[in-house]
């Protein structure tokens, strides 16, 4: 199946931008090759008497043993996962090129100083005083994301940015309730990520989709004769999921702010405005920030992200407990005397470890940086958009984007082959595909953020990949159906996985 | 366009559902548009026999891997009997729609409700304009 | 600029290439008057070695491990963890890759989620478990919430034994649900009073923390029996997962679910995070279990691998109707703990249990014959119990420190925290906890402390 026909015929000179396999080898489960006996571990040696359990709890409270737990010695350990991690594509090997998601290059000073003993090796609960340069450095940090946001204060506290959503629309409840109201709905764009009706469900909110105007943008008209006494806030992306500047958005913030609405804002998109523009003087009274998008902690394969939130001050009062706050003598300390609180979100103070990573990127970039960043970010995406517009349909027009641009399947008429068919293609070419079918109102989107991490050399290979793959769309269609080819697994069956669903490895289910 | 079977005999909800009756009993299953429209199913949330809805009330819920829809009961009613081979072979909704892939039976408490129901003809014509 | 790879002249081809004069045209249709009209005010950009040289300065103003003996657990566990661990992580396919959306170049992510929701099912006595959540606060949280999807109607959880952060983690995402909460007070041996006294059947769950948050082993099969006689769901909750490792598994107890922190698992302590929640469930729930999913299948050669499955639940389908906003999992974390456990092993890891709550029993002989401490709670711990001190937890507290010593937790902080039944007394006391990593001298050091003078 691999042989060298499935190739395409276009690819860009001297095989650049075809993934080839290397030495991919196979790797069982755990399970599969454990062997009774193994060790991996080593144990200090007991310097207290051991003592059996069953002399102080009832046999039925114990365990007797974890049966079918693996056994491996370390090298075999060391060797599975390693194996495993040649199956993934990632940042540090190829153009990741998925919307919304900013997969930008994670420096590795990040990693070193998160590891730091001083900073990795330290107890929550710990006595401040014994915490101050952890707790300073927290404090700068929401300093630092305050000012590039145009927020009064910020809160690290939330885990990733879906709980930040959901800190930010509790902060936009507790508002109201302290006000004596209650407001029931929120409005939300079409264009919107999953999780903002999901968050506002979470409080209680009913949800009202606003429709974008046929120009990829939110309009005040739009948003008037929903807005009322009864609506808590206005959801918004900036720039939305389209890729565009939300013009309108002071005009609609007024809209909103006039009757007592507050306007929560998506930051998802935040690395097409640093230095640009700021979303808290845009109208915004709540965001969240993604670490991992905007702030170059590394997305891990799915997380830990980290959320923090910022707001002006008439939130204030709302914010999570516990709040950093600053003593007169320069110390930091944490402040649970909130009695207007929404609450705790987390354990502990949030993902601390991501905090030192942003920490570091954001001391690395200086304000100059940072702004050169969304500059180059906002370039690379124009970049893309112009090289492919005049064979892939733009779902904005003629409109500028910004860091991100997002293509119909218009081009694709006359074919039998979809987005899915594309992205899979891709593959083959060397790259993570971009995100698809989202945002839901462009008919099989294909979102593409190319981040400023990438090079002309690299934007061009990708570009020349999308239009192979076209050629290939008209010539044989069959290629893309079935692809990718060229990868360990070919395309997987989602349907047999979720009509039977196969959660853990039994005894006796392996291959 | 695809073709899609419409049986003559059977009548039609706006949510893409087709009832067959039998005296107060609706039979109900979801239309051959429908199941393609949704692909290829992998679950089907089934209401508990006894368990009474209100016309236009959600019974239960059809999923496919990336799509997911709520069923409407499309006249109200008692559930008498549900098609518990769809928890193994949710697939059957694909593959024989009107027949073994049946939904529920419901016990319809307000016959006037079986007149809206609409024909064949008329229903066709709403896929046709949906997919044009 | 290192991160960005573009000279000026490939700046100035591409903005030929788009048409546009210059970067600055770029943003033409954001209006004038929006625009930051001043630059960010923020330090100046530093070097990577000027960064380490602050960075590693501050690091340095903190306690940790490296300075201090730590004897404080309560929701996060100084362990060791072996360097193959960092190692691997470390591999860039890992920790720069993403969700696994794309299976066919995620297979590595994919098999390793497999892999650890495997061994959290194996740990926890149930059929399914899924790829984890943000912390054990939020995943008893979520649990919470999931039972309350599953007895629709219900509207009234009830707590025993919970971590105080947990519970106002619970309480801050119920807030707009109109769900009562309920405490089960902790009676005299530190274990909470009968759970049938507290469930009726407008229970939708109970939640029962095993060791519970002052180190007592809960006599959970007793809670299952009162909470299946109400019809309501029992969750269990683990804040010390090593403690799975030694204690019979909460599914075999009758648990619904069992969620709870597996920071202990390898996890450096992080300053309380990242950390990793984890949830486990029974098969009939699955469809109303939170978060990533990993399921088998085959590819089209028939060939094994794996997918991210059921997300019909998720918010990007089902939007305002998922079952949670959640999107991420802790992938990295998980990771770590998958490849921690498959080193420990099936012995190692019951082993090093052992060696955990061997060292907490020497700890309590120690406290017994230690004139001045005492220990108010006679039910059986894991690794953690509380001991009471002669004058106040604080000063306690700060004498160990004197001896860099991380003495435990001062529960004074948190008496209006913990209800508690009428002969309930604790006095001064600190909640202590006792790993590998605590030597016995250093043990014998810390009841010296923190009895002072009275020793």
């Amino acid at each position: 199946m691999t042989d060298s026909t499935t190739f395409p015929s276009t690819y860009p000179a001297a095989g650049v931008g075809i993934a080839t396999r290397g030495m991919s080898l196979e790797e069982p489960l755990l399970f599969e090759s454990s062997r009774p006996g193994a060790v991996g571990y080593s144990l200090p040696k007991a310097d207290v008497p051991d003592c059996d359990p069953a002399s102080v709890l009832p046999d039925e409270f114990l365990r007797e043993d974890i049966p079918n737990f693996p056994e491996l010695s370390e090298p075999e350990v060391v060797r599975h996962f390693t194996r495993m991690s040649t199956w993934n594509a990632a940042v540090d090997l190829g153009l990741y090129p998925l919307g919304s998601c900013t997969m930008k290059y994670n420096p590795k000073v990040n990693e070193r100083v998160a590891r730091l003993s001083g900073f990795a090796n330290t107890h929550p609960l710990q006595a401040q005083e014994l915490s101050q340069g952890l707790l300073g450095s927290m404090m700068d940090l929401s300093e630092y994301l305050a000012e590039v946001a145009g927020f009064d204060h910020v809160t690290l506290q939330p885990a990733a940015g879906a709980q930040g959503e959901l800190a930010g629309v509790m902060m936009i409840r507790a508002y109201h309730e302290a006000r004596g109201e209650q407001r029931t709905k929120i409005l939300i764009p079409d264009t919107a990520h999953g999780t903002n009706p999901a968050s506002a469900a979470l409080n209680g909110y009913d949800t009202i989709s606003i429709p974008t105007g046929d120009d990829g943008i939110l309009h005040p008209e739009a948003i008037e004769p929903l807005m009322g006494p009864d609506v808590a806030g206005l959801m918004i992306t900036n720039p939305n999921t389209l890729g565009l500047f939300e013009e309108n958005l002071v005009e609609i913030a007024k809209i909103v702010h006039n009757q007592g609405g507050l306007i929560y804002g998506d930051g998802a998109n935040l690395n097409a405005l640093m230095g640009i523009a700021r979303p808290g003087d845009l109208g915004i009274d709540v965001m969240h920030f993604n670490l991992h998008k905007t702030f170059t902690t590394p997305h891990g394969g799915g997380g830990p992200g980290s959320g923090p939130v910022g707001i002006k001050a008439h939130l204030e009062p709302f914010l999570p407990k516990p709040v950093l706050r600053t003593h007169e003598d320069g110390g930091v300390f944490l402040d649970n005397d909130r009695p207007q609180s929404i609450g705790r979100l987390h354990g502990n103070l949030g993902n601390v470890g991501m905090m030192t990573r942003a920490l570091t990127y954001i001391r690395f970039m200086g304000p100059d940086g940072l702004k050169r960043s969304t500059e180059m970010a906002v370039l690379n995406a124009n970049y893309v958009a112009a090289r492919l517009k005049d064979r892939f349909v733009l779902a904005t027009g003629d409109r500028p984007v910004m860091h991100e641009c997002v293509f119909s399947d218009e081009h694709l008429e006359g074919t039998d082959v979809t987005t899915m068919d594309v992205a899979k293609r891709l593959i083959d070419y060397g790259y993570h595909p971009p995100t698809t079918y989202f945002p839901l109102i462009v008919h099989g989107a294909l979102m593409i953020e190319p981040t400023e991490s990438e090079s002309r050399e690299s934007l061009d290979c990708f570009i020349a990949a999308l239009l192979a793959i076209d050629d290939e769309a008209r010539r044989d269609p069959g290629l893309l159906h079935k692809a990718p080819h060229n990868t360990r697994l070919t395309r997987l069956d989602e349907t047999r996985a979720a009509r039977k669903p196969i959660l853990r490895w039994s005894p006796g289910s392996g291959e | 366009m695809a073709d899609y079977t419409i049986p003559d005999d059977l009548r039609y909800s706006e949510d893409d559902e087709w009832t067959r009756t039998d005296g107060d009993i609706v039979e109900i299953g979801v239309t051959d548009y429908a199941q393609d429209q949704l692909g290829d199913i992998v679950f089907v949330e089934l209401p508990e026999v006894g368990a009474s809805f209100e016309q236009g009330a959600p019974f239960g819920v059809i999923e496919s891997v990336k799509a997911v829809s709520d069923l409407y009961a499309p006249v109200s009613g008692t559930i008498t009997q549900v098609n518990d081979s769809l928890v193994d072979n949710p697939e059957q909704v694909n593959e024989d729609c009107y027949q073994s892939g049946w939904i529920v039976k419901i016990q319809c408490s307000n016959s006037a409700e079986l007149g809206e129901l609409l024909d064949a003809a008329t229903y066709s014509s709403s896929v046709t304009d949906r997919t044009s | 600029m290192a991160y960005n790879p573009h000279t000026d002249a490939d700046v100035a081809s591409m903005l030929e290439v788009i048409g546009q004069p210059s970067i600055e045209a770029l943003f033409r249709n954001l209006p004038e008057k929006i625009r930051l009209q001043q630059d960010l005010a923020l330090p100046s950009a530093l070097s990577e070695q000027e960064i380490l040289e602050e960075l590693e300065a501050r690091a340095a103003h903190n306690a940790n491990l490296s300075n201090y003996t730590y004897f404080l657990g309560a929701g996060t566990y100084p362990h060791f963890s072996p360097s193959a661990v960092d190692s691997l992580i470390s591999r860039s396919e890992f920790y720069t890759a993403y969700t696994p959306y794309q299976p066919e170049i995620s297979q590595g992510s994919l098999q390793a989620i497999f892999e650890w929701q495997t061994m959290i099912t194996m740990l926890t006595g149930l059929d399914a478990a899924n790829a984890s959540l943000y912390d054990g606060a939020s995943a008893a949280a979520e649990a919470a919430l999931m039972a309350l999807r599953v007895k629709r109607g219900r509207k009234k959880v009830v707590v025993a034994g919970l971590h105080p952060h947990y519970r106002e983690v619970l309480d801050t995402y119920l807030a707009a649900l109109g769900v009562e909460i309920v405490t089960v007070p902790y009676t005299k041996d530190g274990r909470a009073q009968a759970i049938a006294d507290f469930v009726d059947d407008q229970t939708a769950c109970v939640l029962i923390q095993q060791p519970n948050f002052l180190g007592c082993v809960e006599d959970v099969q007793l809670a299952a029996q009162a909470v299946q006689e109400a019809g309501a769901l029992l969750v269990g909750v683990v804040t010390e997962a090593l403690s799975m490792a030694l204690l019979r598994p909460l599914g075999e107890l009758g648990a619904d679910i069992v969620c709870g922190e597996a920071q202990s698992f390898g996890l450096p302590m992080n300053f309380g995070g990242p950390h990793l929640g984890f949830m486990a469930t029974r098969s009939k729930f699955l469809r109303q279990m939170p978060g990533r999913l990993v399921g088998e299948t085959v590819d089209l050669r028939g060939k094994r691998g794996f997918v991210l499955t059921l997300s019909t639940r998720e918010q990007h389908i089902r939007r305002e109707k998922a079952t949670s906003n959640i999107c991420t999992n802790q992938g990295l974390c998980l990771l770590m703990a998958t490849i921690y456990l498959s080193l420990m092993g099936r012995q190692g890891l019951q082993k090093l249990a052992r060696l955990n709550f061997s060292k907490a029993e020497y700890a309590k002989q120690r406290v017994r014959e230690t004139a001045g401490l005492d220990l108010p709670l006679s039910a059986p711990s894991f690794n953690e119990f509380v001991i009471r001190v002669p004058d106040s937890a604080e000063a306690a507290l700060l004498r160990a420190q004197e001896n860099q010593l991380i003495g435990g937790l001062d529960l004074t902080a948190y008496s209006n925290k913990i209800d508690k039944t009428d002969d309930f007394d604790l006095g001064p006391a600190v909640l202590v906890c006792f790993t590998e990593l605590a030597k016995r001298e250093d043990i014998d050091r810390l009841c010296q402390a923190l009895a002072g003078d009275d020793a």
